[in-house]
């Protein structure tokens, strides 16, 4: 009993780690520009296909995967801040969530021409295979290097954001778009900078993912943005520490849900998204850190 | 364009419709039934997103409630169409009341946020109460029971028979959504999409008319889900799922959001379009996402606006 408790806990604690990382980019994203972005999932799973075509037909070891496949990302990114997003700030909100919406649907559908739904059994990661024995049972050791992770990039953005001289001048233009402007931050390049950033840290996770997940398919994307928009809710839109909380509470509870009462599988997710939102629709973060 | 040519157009779209049914064959049919049950869907949509300004990403769940409405209605308790019918609309119409009382407190992301997880809880209650929704397999064979009126019978087994009933619906629905929004009511919701403050000033309830929009598009979307239902005799959770709610939108969106016809040139463009692109290609979704980027940087009159904009153009 205990040991599976253990274990329940261990494997939400993982997966909400993968939700973190998509979710981290989404809310800053969010603080920053302003725009809800349902293709952050897409990123994810762009992340995830690109490294396993680095490992796969490239060759290349896991470890350099996850840095080039996450730069490729960026790349897209760029491209769909640069030259998409750009057009619609101005718009009303429903136009920037349509425009993401479009962009799911496409980076979806070239997924399943370039790739088709890929199977890679699980890559041999170097220095992080095998398993390890917690409470009585084993416990992959690439998943205690993904918990050790999450809280990681957790540190290092709060530090990015608090410490450093670009964080002061994100802060400032998350806070006050016009007033940044006026003291001479370039915030269209900020803006780019930032949103790159943002599909940078989604696709990591996917990254990351890959040797975690076993099978690629277009789904994961969705899947994952759906909780990722569930965590930063819950959190508070905007706030990153409510964002890293949100997507550990998030794990524990689809952990804990699928485990104990499977009939309500999804759906505690979605109430507790509801009841968040009726509540506290600013989140239970929002404010504090910013 | 004067009222009188509208009616003409109206009856002779109507004639083409019934001259349809009597003409052609079950392709033509059945893809005309499925451009009359999106229109539907469509127009519902569009009173809440056109009309009062609101993004929703849950209206599939009223769609799903429409068609497993019908569904349960007829295997427990009668296959009358008529009455499976009203009872996927009556469902659905309820549970947007339900959602809908929650959901207009808010607006933009929120709303938009409040919807999308409503609809999936909905979803994933049928997609988990699999004594109920047959889960993840749905209900199928669901047959069409003929309309008895006492001592006459209307059989629907046909597809050439039931295209009369749907017919019948998609008119229905024209006619009341063009009376609603000569309304008063429909005034107003057009006054909240433009300024909801000044609205309020006017000492109009927005949230009450938010919530009445809301329940009019469900029970729309219901409608709808219960026609698509007994057309393909099955149904699915995926039917109640979010990404089912985005083919409302794309319709609205290609056809002009804040037109009348808007909803049904796009439901005639999409259904067409989608037919057409699936003869060379699996993958039609990528081809309505680069339309739908398209209408969003380019022409967000869509269809129907641009069209107008364009005869205005060289009317002067």
């Amino acid at each position: 009993m205990l040991e599976s408790l253990v274990h329940v806990c261990l494997a939400g604690i993982s997966a909400g780690m993968f939700i973190w990382l998509v979710a981290s980019g989404l809310t800053l994203i969010f603080g920053v520009l302003r725009v809800l972005n349902f293709a952050h999932g897409s990123f994810y799973m762009l992340g995830a296909y690109f490294c396993y075509t680095c490992l796969k037909f490239l060759g290349i070891d896991f470890w350099l995967g996850i840095i080039v496949g996450p730069l490729a990302v960026c790349a897209v990114g760029y491209v769909i801040e640069r030259w998409l997003l750009r057009q619609v700030y101005d718009l009303e909100l429903s136009y920037q969530l349509l425009l993401t919406f479009a962009l799911v649907l496409i980076c979806d559908e070239l997924v399943k021409i370039i790739w088709g739904a890929g199977s890679i059994g699980s890559p041999t990661v170097p220095g992080l295979s095998g398993s390890v024995r917690i409470a009585g049972r084993n416990f992959p050791v690439y998943n205690l290097f993904i918990m050790a992770v999450g809280p990681l990039v957790a540190l290092g953005l709060w530090a990015f954001l608090e410490k450093s001289w670009w964080g002061r001048i994100i802060r400032a233009a998350a806070s006050d778009r016009e007033m940044a402007a006026a003291i001479g931050v370039r915030v269209p390049t900020l803006y780019t900078a930032v949103f790159v950033f943002g599909a940078w840290l989604s696709a990591v996770g996917g990254a990351l993912a890959v040797p975690y997940v076993g099978l690629l398919t277009t789904g994961m994307g969705e899947g994952i943005i759906i909780n990722a928009f569930v965590v930063v809710v819950i959190g508070g839109l905007g706030s990153l520490k409510g964002a890293f909380l949100g997507a550990l509470f998030i794990g524990l509870l689809n952990s804990f849900g699928t485990r104990y009462i499977p009939a309500l599988d999804m759906f505690l997710t979605f109430i507790l998204m509801g009841v968040v939102l009726l509540w506290r629709p600013q989140g239970f973060f929002a404010g504090v850190d910013r | 364009m004067n009222r009188h040519w509208k009616y003409l157009i109206a009856a002779l779209v109507l004639a083409v419709l019934i001259a349809i049914g009597y003409f052609s064959g079950r392709f033509v049919l059945y893809i005309t039934m499925k451009i009359m049950i999106l229109s539907i869907f469509a127009m519902g949509y569009n009173i809440l997103f056109g009309r009062t300004g609101l993004l929703s990403f849950g209206h599939a769940a009223f769609y799903g409630t429409g068609a497993y409405g019908v569904a349960l209605c007829s295997l427990h308790v009668h296959t009358h169409p008529i009455l499976g019918i009203l009872a996927g609309i009556v469902a659905a119409a309820l549970l947007a009341l339900i959602i809908g009382f929650f959901c207009v407190r808010h607006t933009e992301i929120y709303f938009a946020m409040l919807t999308l997880a409503f609809g999936m809880m909905v979803f994933s209650l049928m997609w988990n109460l699999r004594d109920i929704t047959g889960g993840d397999d749905g209900l199928s064979g669901i047959v069409r029971g003929s309309i008895s009126l006492g001592f006459w019978k209307i059989s629907l087994m046909k597809d050439s028979q039931f295209y009369y009933l749907v017919l019948f619906f998609f008119a229905l629905t024209v006619f009341l959504v063009d009376r609603m929004y000569r309304s008063p009511f429909g005034l107003v919701l057009a006054g909240i999409r433009e300024n909801h403050v000044r609205t309020e000033f006017s000492g109009l309830g927005v949230k009450r008319y938010r919530l009445a929009a809301f329940v009019v598009s469900g029970a729309f979307a219901g409608l709808a889900g219960a026609l698509g239902l007994l057309l393909e005799s099955n149904v699915t959770p995926f039917s109640a799922h979010w990404s089912h709610s985005a083919n409302p939108v794309l319709v609205s969106l290609m056809g002009g959001l804040q037109t009348f016809t808007g909803p049904i040139v796009g439901s005639v463009v999409f259904v067409l379009l989608r037919e057409f692109i699936q003869r060379f290609t699996q993958n039609w979704m990528l081809w309505f996402g680069l339309i739908l980027l398209a209408i969003i940087l380019g022409f967000r009159g869509g269809i129907v606006g641009s069209t107008s904009q364009l005869l205005k153009k060289f009317a002067k």
